[in-house]
């Protein structure tokens, strides 16, 4: 298949590119002590969170901007962002009637039929609309088992005693610059308690979606699985397109206590920018889990298609004895997108063990980079990690970069690391094509196939999205 | 049923066919020969409209449309398969989704519903007997690790499940063993019938007494320089093609 060929096929526009028009209650720009404190107000939160923010916005201040990934982006100005915006609703909805009818229409476009997949698939809905979770589902059965799913803000009034337990365990409010400028400033974001010995009946969701012009995006979300729990849960989201770069920065905390296990899965779709890179969204994320307990789990699988810029290094800390981190993740830039995105796993107790599995596609002008460290400290006698490094190239233009770190600290150590780059190749395409497949389902096959091992990490439902997204991510207008 | 007037090919400029004449008319089956890089391969591939060849002169007709003008997915839907001389390998798709997929696009192109699990497993089954292969290679990934014979056997599979209405062999011969030939040949006798046309490439007469032709053609620098009945192919068996060429060449001299 020819350059001009590829080209055309992997430019695409933005399938979800609308913006719902919900009058937003939407601060002014800038950031202070004040805007901190407002947003705190607005949200009733009791003492300790206003301080918790305080706190980290003050060492905020001390911080820089971190350069060291490979992206390239023009300076952020942090001040020039709104940080609070919400859809005005009086009273929160009980059921999808009482939901603005607008924002359902906006999950129909995405074709994420609320209401359909309560019913068909068993996964309750935790939808996060601009920053305040507007709808909920599936809550009473949850509560049945003592589950708890609900928005953060929620939590924070519902059991302050879990947030002030558990927030910034995992990732402190001093972490790095933008989970620092999260913990100041988050509006909402999802939480989840499971208690111990409870098995989660459900796949838990949340669909998340930019909306408002010109916000800055921070959620903040943190799972705890008691001992012996387990629980599934899936992010999603696409984004209406826009002109300006949007900041997203989102903090994730995931704990695991003794013989627990929390799988999080993870679609993102938000808008990429257009052709030349323009308006996409900076998704600066912080994701990270703590294996607390023996023999607990913790796995990320992740399939990144959208942004301009995703910087992004889903980690576990593997703590207990015999806890094992996982990390299965797929990569997609096209365009001008730029993706710096791997993982970091960290053995501190003895018999831990990690798996990574990273898929990298790239296409256009997409720069696509993995960033991994696995880090086996003194302590950790016998344990093991293997990476799986494997990168798509489609097309002259793009790249695909590989940087593994490994820091061993103890002898019975075994790290193994495989890495591999090759192109789709128009021998395949055309095998394919001769076969009667039209050149979008080739390349949507082909690439599906690279991705394989890491879509079958994926829950039922969401493995098919997931192709069906990589399929309309590469699809286009091949002659 | 394909037609093929004066086609002339080249590759980055270089011209490889170079005033190609075949008719082939429904039922028959054609043998094509000839020396290394003389562009057999390469006709197979304008056939079936392989990116990166350009058409200078010439037509190609199949079933009175011009074949030219059409995708190479929608070549393969109006009927023509290619069982390739190096079958590619397509990590992490399994060979019954490609099968499938393939399927269900031809007979979606001629306004027939898809099969259904049942049926499409059941049809699979009867035509991986055909070619005795064992059901393992329907969830290993397309020709991933195959051995040459098993990537050629797969790709018969492939031609049984499709019922394309002209097949082109191109060396299916090469790589297999006795037994295997014996096995691939039986299958491909098996899809003979009166409305399926077929085009076989292969360097050696041997194929040639299990598949039966009923023309043989010498490709030579890009041209048909003879043709006959399968006698044809015992000859250059046991006398190469220098014979031919050196005779066309001595024409070709004289007429100049
Ligand atoms: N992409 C290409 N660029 C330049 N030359 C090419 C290309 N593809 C084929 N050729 C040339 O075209 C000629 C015909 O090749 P082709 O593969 O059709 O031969 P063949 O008759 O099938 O040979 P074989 O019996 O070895 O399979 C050869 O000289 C080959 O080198
Ligand atoms: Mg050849």
């Amino acid at each position: 298949m020819s350059q001009a060929a590829l080209d055309t096929l992997i430019s695409q526009e933005y399938k979800y590119g609308f913006v719902t028009d919900i009058e937003a209650d939407t601060l002014p720009c800038g950031l202070n002590e004040d805007v901190i404190r407002l947003i705190s107000a607005k949200k009733n939160e009791p003492e300790f969170m206003l301080n918790w923010r305080l706190q980290a916005f003050r060492h905020w201040l001390t911080m820089k901007e971190p350069h060291w990934s490979s992206t390239h982006y023009s300076p952020i100005d942090y001040q020039a962002i709104s940080y609070y915006s919400a859809p005005k609703l009086k009273n929160r909805p009980k059921s999808l009637a009482e939901v603005d009818p607008k924002l359902l229409q906006t999950y129909e476009k995405l074709g994420i039929p609320l209401h359909e997949r309560e019913i068909l698939a068993g996964v309750a809905v935790d939808a996060v609309f601009d920053s305040v979770s507007v709808a909920t589902s599936f809550k009473g059965k949850l509560a049945e088992l003592g589950i708890i799913f609900c928005s953060f803000s929620e939590a924070v009034k519902e059991h302050p005693e879990l947030i002030e337990k558990y927030l910034g365990t995992v990732v402190p409010h001093t972490d790095n610059f933008f989970a620092s400028l999260n913990s100041a400033v988050f509006t909402d974001g999802s939480f989840v308690y499971i208690p111990k010995g409870v098995r989660c009946p459900m796949e838990l969701s949340t669909y998340f979606r930019i909306n408002a012009a010109n916000t800055g995006q921070f959620e903040r979300t943190l799972i705890i699985a008691d001992e012996g729990s387990y629980v599934s849960y899936l992010e999603g989201c696409t984004a209406p397109m826009r002109d300006e770069n949007q900041l997203h920065a989102a903090v994730v905390e995931l704990i695991a206590l003794d013989n627990a296990e929390i799988k999080y899965s993870t679609v993102q779709n938000w808008y990429p920018g257009d052709e030349e890179g323009r308006g996409g969204i900076f998704n600066f994320v912080t994701k990270r889990g703590l294996c607390r307990g023996i023999k607990s789990k913790i796995s990320w699988t992740q399939v990144e298609t959208g942004s301009a810029i995703t910087w992004k290094y889903p980690s576990v800390i593997l703590e207990g004895d015999y806890s094992v981190g996982e990390f299965y993740s797929v990569a997609l830039t096209n365009h001008r997108q730029q993706a710096d995105t791997g993982t970091k796993m960290v053995h501190i107790g003895k018999n831990t063990r990690s798996t990574i599995i990273s898929k990298g596609i790239a296409a256009g002008h997409g720069q696509n980079a993995y960033r991994g460290l696995v880090k086996i400290l003194k302590n950790a006698t016998n344990a093991r990690n293997y990476t799986q490094c494997d990168s798509l190239l489609m097309g002259e233009h793009c790249g695909a970069h590989t940087f593994p770190y490994i820091e061993v600290k103890n002898k019975t150590a075994q790290v193994e690391h495989e890495a591999s780059t090759s192109k789709i190749s128009a021998d395949q395409l055309f095998y394919c094509q001769q076969r009667g497949i039209s050149t979008e389902d080739a390349v949507s096959m082909i690439v599906n196939g690279f991705c394989k091992a890491v879509f079958r990490e994926l829950p039922m439902e969401f493995a098919v999205e997931a192709q069906k997204l990589l399929g309309v991510s590469l699809e286009g207008s091949i002659g | 049923m394909l037609e093929i007037k004066n086609l002339h090919a080249s590759i980055d400029g270089k011209e490889i066919l170079r005033g190609i004449n075949l008719t082939v008319k429904p039922g028959e089956i054609h043998a094509i020969m000839g020396p290394n890089g003389s562009g057999k391969s390469t006709l197979a591939s304008v056939l079936t409209g392989r990116e990166g060849y350009e058409i200078t002169q010439g037509s190609i007709s199949f079933e009175n449309h011009n074949l030219l003008e059409l995708a190479p997915a929608e070549r393969a839907q109006a009927g023509i398969f290619l069982a390739f001389q190096y079958p590619v390998e397509i990590p992490g798709v399994s060979n019954i989704y490609l099968l499938k997929a393939a399927l269900n696009a031809v007979r979606k192109a001629h306004g027939l519903t898809e099969l259904d699990a049942m049926d499409f497993l059941s049809l699979v089954k009867e035509k991986l007997n055909l070619v005795e292969m064992d059901q393992d290679f329907l969830y290993r990934a397309v020709n991933e690790g195959f051995s040459g014979g098993e990537k050629k056997r797969n790709e018969i599979l492939q031609m049984a499940i499709l019922e394309p209405k002209l097949a082109i062999l191109d060396e299916t011969d090469s790589g297999l063993d006795i037994d295997a030939l014996k096995i691939v040949s039986h299958g491909v006798n098996a899809l003979r019938s009166p409305d399926r046309s077929m085009i076989v490439i292969t360097h050696y007469q041997r194929l040639l007494d299990y598949i039966i032709p009923d023309y043989v053609h010498v490709l030579s620098q890009g041209r048909i320089i003879k043709s006959g009945g399968r006698e044809l192919a015992k000859e250059l068996e046991a006398q190469g093609y220098g014979w031919i060429t050196e005779k066309n060449t001595d024409t070709e001299n004289k007429t100049q």
